[in-house]
């Protein structure tokens, strides 16, 4: 299988790729890991008149915590992030999660920013920002714009981002107090997408929920966030019986389809079970952390 | 598009259609056809290529990505028609049957071995984890690339004793 005919450029500045795209917007694509967008265009899915290639732009790969977030730049590849050490002292969910997308091979050129901007609802990040309340940085030709995750996703490969611009960064707030996370997966083998995702965010103020961030993976068309279960979590001290409660809220929460992973009930009584462990696993870590300092 | 590509330490330069996919380019133009394509959705790892260094599926890359880049290949493992430890020690614990992920299956492995000479069972299957093997069983190939490791180690003592 291969393409159909497309132009090519790959240009060494942001404002030359958003000039480039912005010429005919509609009939160009960008590429970034390219491991979403070529199976794509071998299947013919996709045929755009037009690629632009944005690796060659220096920077966009930026890794480092500024003004009160991360900054991980749109470039960053999946096996960047699971093997960052700053990620892995003060991220928990984005560390689990990483390791946990397709293979090896597809994450070292699968690209953050690549995931968010396919919108795919089974895509592991989505769930990771949406509990982690990240924002999502635009350029197009009018400027900059910070668009919080969870009004970028939008539907089954469906996002917010306009034609003519191009994702840049995604900004994570830093975690505050004592915190804690992860990201549980089942999948039926390694490099297949989620059956069920759920990524969890806990800080804790002594023993009292601070701030509860969840986000649900290939139970909807798109990735979801809970909130009435975060909502009931806030604010409130841990207890099982509370987590629980959450659980059985967020799997409400999550609208899953039967098909080749699993009836609709099946997937619904994952989401409560790995909610549930999930939260237990962030508030041990939140704990630990305390304990140390 | 013209590419200059250095492949296999070699030099290359080519005038490509931008939709040809590396391992097009590599099998048909450059006849290197050690390189397979098993499955052509992205899924199975056999058309591994390592890129400056980092293994991929050439199947899922375009030639012209590879422009200005280092692309290595089975071909360029054996050095002087010796083989490479890798290929010594696929054939020596038998490694492959009908060998058609072998190809992928060493360039992980060379990538592997280049960051961590001392790989665990355990770092040797999740390397191997994107290559798919429909024959060995993986056991074989696990020990292979223990085999490999412990020669290449053996070979970079001797090299600073000697
Ligand atoms: C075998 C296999 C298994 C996989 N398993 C998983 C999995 O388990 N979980 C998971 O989450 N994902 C999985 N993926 C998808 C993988 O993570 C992709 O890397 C990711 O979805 C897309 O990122 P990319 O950088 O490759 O984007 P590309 O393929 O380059 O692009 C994808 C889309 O986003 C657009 N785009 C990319 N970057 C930008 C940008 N900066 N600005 C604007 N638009 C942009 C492109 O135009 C295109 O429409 C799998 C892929 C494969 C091949
Ligand atoms: S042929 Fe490239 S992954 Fe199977
Ligand atoms: S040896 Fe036949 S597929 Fe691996």
């Amino acid at each position: 299988m291969f393409p159909s005919r497309f132009d090519y450029s790959a240009p060494d500045s942001l404002d030359e790729a958003l000039a480039t795209l912005g010429q005919r917007a509609d009939e160009t694509k960008v590429l970034a890991g390219g491991q979403s967008l070529i199976p794509l265009l071998k299947l013919r899915f996709a045929a755009p008149a037009t690629l632009v290639d944005i690796n060659r732009i220096p920077g966009l790969d930026v890794l480092e915590e500024s003004n009160g977030h991360l900054r991980i730049g749109t470039l960053a590849r999946h096996n960047q992030l699971a093997a960052d050490s700053l990620v892995g002292r003060r991220y928990p969910t984005i560390a689990s999660a990483a390791p946990q997308i397709a293979d090896p091979l597809v994450r070292n050129l699968g690209t953050i920013g690549g995931s968010l901007a396919h919108g795919d609802p089974a895509g592991d990040w989505g769930s990771v920002m949406l509990a982690l309340n990240a924002e999502v940085v635009v350029r197009g030709p009018t400027g900059e714009r910070r668009i919080p995750i969870d009004d970028f996703l939008v539907d089954i490969f469906t996002t917010s981002l306009n034609e003519d611009e191009i994702v840049t960064e995604v900004l994570v707030p830093q975690p505050e107090g004592s915190f804690g996370g992860a990201y549980l997966k089942l999948e039926r083998k390694v490099g297949d997408f989620a059956t069920v995702g759920v990524a969890v965010h806990l800080e804790l103020d002594g023993d009292t929920i601070a701030r509860a961030g969840l986000g649900l993976t290939a139970v909807g068309s798109r990735n979801i966030k809970p909130t009435n279960a975060e909502n009931a979590l806030g604010g409130n001290k841990c207890s099982d019986e509370l987590f629980a409660e959450a659980a059985r809220l967020a799997a409400e929460a999550a609208d899953p389809v039967s098909d080749v992973r699993g009836p609709a009930t099946y997937k619904r009584a994952v989401v409560e079970a790995y909610v549930k462990r999930g939260l237990a696993e962030a508030r041990d870590q939140a704990r630990a952390r305390a304990g140390r300092t | 598009m013209d590419i200059n590509v250095t492949v296999n330490s070699k030099p290359t330069s080519a005038d490509v259609e931008p939709r040809r996919l590396l391992v097009h380019w590599l099998r048909d133009d450059l006849r290197l056809t050690a390189t397979h394509v098993g499955c052509d959705t992205t899924s199975c790892g056999a058309c591994t290529v390592l890129v400056d260094g980092t293994p991929i599926k050439s199947c899922t890359l375009l030639a012209v990505q590879a422009n200005g880049r280092e692309v290595t290949t089975v071909e360029g493992l054996a050095t002087n028609g010796q083989l490479h430890p890798i290929q010594a020690a696929f054939k020596e614990e038998h490694g492959l049957q009908c060998g058609f992920c072998t190809p992928g299956m060493m360039m992980v492995t060379a990538a592997l071995l280049e960051k961590n000479e001392d790989p665990s069972e355990e770092d040797i299957r999740w390397a191997i984890s994107g290559n798919i093997c429909r024959c060995t069983g993986y056991q074989n190939i696990v020990k292979s690339v223990e085999l490999a490791a412990g020669q290449i180690k053996a070979e970079r003592a001797d090299a600073t004793t000697a």
